[in-house]
């Protein structure tokens, strides 16, 4: 229950058909409600052709059930899921440019990159970039370090995340590509999670 | 087995292949055609002339309506969806003509009105480049489609277009707009005859039903004393008219409609108890919360119709049927959601349901009829002195259609005391922009009503205002001879806005006062008889004139300047704070 008023982040997927004009289609759901969005990805999915989005937002679970449903109800969206941080394995990848010459001089920058997970992508003359990819916090601790050797430049990506119940989209999609709906349909989780609700 | 199959199959295709190398226009004006598109509502430019040129030797086969401004075209093309059922269709160039759609597809989104809409756009190659009258009308539009889909090259025009038809017309119907490029256009591309969309992968237009959640909804039926059911569009867009009489009469609630399911079932049908929401009826707002289980059907539980909705029908177990899973639980919480097409849902529910009567609790429902009748009502559509009222002259109407004509209103206090009083016999008979409220929709939106009802009286009712936002269509009733009759009925004032600023600004009337031109005169301009009126004694025989004249009329009628209507849930209240006076 308490999840329901409480904000919190939710990850939400959304498989899609890869359509000029749906990153707009998608955002202004978003923007309409004046809800800020935290982190957006867009890449492929296991099935060739079906593009997978993940958000993250900060809500209550009511307003990201509804923001779900809306975004479900768009043409070229096939199916949207919205998970805790608990129901998901998440990844955020990071990007840090810091001067070769303070590295090199100060052993105790290696030690504090390798407890941070990071390595080394390019080594010039001038910088070093690192990389290192994990939570948020984790990434964010790096770049508390790292500004006391004159980090030069910082970049993270949009977070990426595997839902840890989901058996993938190859079944589902033979699903709608089915063109009769079967006898015994289940197949919409709201309907399923409707039990919850259902106090008579 | 299988190699021949294949080859039987490649033979087939080579047979159909290429029926003809044909523009990308006329594989548009074809495909409309096999759609069963008889009407065009719509306004030639720069980005859309390929269309028009090809248009020309489909004289024959697609009637093209000249409107005045595109604006029109779109609320023409909702008029006739709605009357007839089928998808209203609209032409419009490229930039100014296609913004000037917004409105439309706005109220045709808000209202699940079924519309495609076909815009030119500039070349291809000059995408982007800030071309003349470039608009990036996909962007624009978006938020206020159901689909929209941009056309460069002609080979996709006949797959979108059957796309375009297919997603505006099932599920929640919606408008669609379709940009085609001026080169897709002209492009010669061979055509293999049309194609009509039954599937699209990621689209499912009703979502599956579910049998345990009907018979739950039947139970709760079953059980309840104080049962009440609220209806909306979802009715006659489903098509389900006889299976929710059905419905109404085998498990005898008492139900009462929204604004735009007005006509699903007769306004004098015994379980008729009237309209929802913040003018409408007394009965039915009082008693949503004093019942015990509440069934909507096809309505969406809009802030016009709930009021507060914190002290929205706390009381009762809730059940909805829709068939947009997105509007369960958006803003009311359901108790049993029955997803699905009415049409399929509602004889599920009535064979569960028991035969039942609940006389005590339909008498209420009287007795409230009968306080707001004396207290409010009567006063309206029988004034015995004073100036005119607008009560009286749709009471007057009534007589004389007997509620068979279809009655266009624009939007303002008019609109509420003409769905309010006026008499539906029939579905799809009510014409009102319901969700926006868009002032000047009912004059176009009238044109495009008697071309998809031409057997029917169409009746616009209109204020003295919203007449002025698009009175350019009388331009187009001019020239295409449509036999519309028009109603003005003039208090002088924008009168909604009036009377909300007597009741809650302290009668601070900031600008609405309004002056008109003489509209008779303005008429007679445009070779359309009529006659202004406001005697008491005048009315009847007036009407009767204009119903009874051959060809288009406009009858202006003066009624009381500071007329409020009532009953009014104030803004902010709940339903049960109805006011009567
Ligand atoms: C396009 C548009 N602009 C403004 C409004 C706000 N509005 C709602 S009702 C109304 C007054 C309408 O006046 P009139 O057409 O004279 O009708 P009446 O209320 O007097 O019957 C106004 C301005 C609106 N609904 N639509």
């Amino acid at each position: 229950m308490e999840s329901q008023i409480e904000k919190q982040e939710y990850n939400i997927t959304v498989y899609t058909e890869n359509q000029i004009g749906l990153l707009n289609r998608i955002a202004i759901i978003f923007s309409r409600r004046k809800l800020n969005i935290e982190s957006l990805n867009t890449s492929p999915s296991e099935v060739n052709g079906i593009h997978r989005f993940n958000i993250v937002i900060t809500e209550t679970e009511e307003v990201v059930r509804k923001v779900a449903r809306q975004l479900e109800k768009q043409i070229e969206v096939l199916k949207v899921y919205y998970n805790t941080n608990a129901d998901v394995i998440w990844q955020e990848m990071a990007l840090y440019k810091v001067p070769t010459d303070v590295i090199a001089e100060q052993v105790s920058v290696e030690r504090l990159l390798r407890e941070h997970g990071a390595r080394a992508v390019v080594i010039r003359n001038d910088y070093t970039v690192f990389e290192a990819t994990g939570h948020r916090e984790e990434t964010d601790k790096l770049v508390e370090v790292l500004q006391q050797y004159g980090l030069i430049e910082f970049v993270r990506s949009a977070r990426v995340a595997i839902i840890k119940a989901s058996d993938g989209f190859h079944s589902k999609l033979k699903e709608f590509e089915q063109r009769e709906p079967g006898d015994e349909v289940v197949e919409n989780q709201y309907l399923n999670n409707r039990d919850k609700v259902f106090t008579m | 087995m299988d190699t021949l199959e294949i080859q039987k199959d490649k033979t087939d295709a080579q047979q159909a292949k290429a029926v003809a190398t044909l523009t990308g226009s006329q594989i548009l004006l074809n495909g409309l055609i096999a759609e069963g598109v008889d009407t065009i509502f719509g306004y030639p430019g720069g980005a859309i002339m390929p269309i028009y040129d090809a248009l020309y030797d489909y004289n024959d086969r697609l009637k093209h309506i000249l409107v005045r401004h595109e604006q029109g075209a779109t609320h023409a093309a909702q008029g006739y969806a709605r009357t007839s059922g089928k998808v209203g269709v609209v032409f419009a160039t490229s930039g100014p003509g296609a913004t000037n759609l917004i409105t439309g597809l706005a109220d045709a989104q808000i209202d699940s009105t079924p519309m495609v809409c076909i815009t030119g756009q500039v070349f291809a190659h000059l995408l982007g480049t800030d071309a003349f009258q470039e608009t990036d009308v996909i962007n624009i539009t978006t938020p206020v489609t159901k689909w929209n889909y941009q056309v460069t090259d002609a080979s996709e025009i006949e797959e979108v277009l059957a796309k375009a038809f297919y997603i505006a017309s099932t599920g929640r119907p919606g408008p669609v707009l379709v940009d085609i490029t001026k080169n897709a256009q002209i492009q010669m591309a061979e055509y293999f005859g049309y194609q009509k969309c039954d599937h699209v992968r990621s689209y499912k237009p009703k979502p599956e039903i579910r049998k345990s959640y009907i018979e739950q909804a039947a139970e709760l039926i079953n059980k309840a004393e104080k049962p009440f059911v609220l209806f909306g569009q979802g009715i006659l867009l489903g098509n389900a008219e006889q299976e929710f009489k059905a419905f109404v009469e085998k498990s005898g609630i008492p139900s009462a409609w929204t604004i735009l399911g007005a006509g699903a079932i007769p306004t004098d049908h015994p379980l008729n108890v009237g309209m929802l929401g913040m003018h409408g009826n007394y009965g039915p707002n009082v008693l949503t919360n004093e019942c015990d289980v509440l069934i909507a059907i096809g309505m969406r539980f809009d802030d016009r119709v709930t009021g507060r909705l914190d002290k929205y029908a706390k009381q009762a177990k809730v059940i909805h049927l829709d068939i947009d899973p997105a509007e369960i639980d958006k803003n009311v919480k359901t108790t049993v959601p029955v997803w699905g097409d009415c049409k399929e849902t509602l004889p599920m529910l009535t064979e569960l349901v028991q035969q039942k009567t609940h006389d005590a609790w339909l008498q209420k429902f009287r007795d409230f009829a009968q306080q707001e009748m004396d207290q409010c009502i009567d006063a309206e559509i029988n004034p015995k002195e004073g100036e005119l009222s607008m009560g009286e002259v749709i009471n007057q109407l009534n007589q004389l259609t007997n509620g068979d004509a279809v009655i266009v209103t624009d939007v303002g206090q008019h609109q509420m005391v003409a769905c309010r009083y006026a008499k539906f016999n029939n579905t799809r008979s009510n014409i009102t922009s319901g969700g926006l409220g868009t002032m000047g929709f009912a004059l176009p939106a009238a044109i495009g009503a008697k071309f998809g009802a031409p057997d029917k009286d169409v009746v616009a009712v209109i204020g003295d205002g919203g007449f002025q936002m698009t009175l350019q269509e009388l331009g187009t009733i001019m020239q295409s001879k449509v036999d519309v009759k028009i109603i003005i009925l003039n208090n002088q004032f924008l009168g909604m806005v009036r009377q909300w600023q007597e009741l809650f600004n302290d009668k601070r009337y900031s600008f609405v006062d309004i002056t008109s031109p003489d509209f008779v005169a303005l008429a007679k301009s445009y070779y359309i008889d009529g006659q202004r009126i406001s005697e008491r004694n005048q009315v009847k025989d007036a009407l009767a004139t204009m119903l009874e004249h051959k060809g288009p009329y406009l009858l202006e009628i003066m009624v009381k300047k500071e007329n409020n209507v009532f009953p009014m849930v104030p803004q902010g209240c709940s339903v049960s704070e109805i006011r009567l006076k």
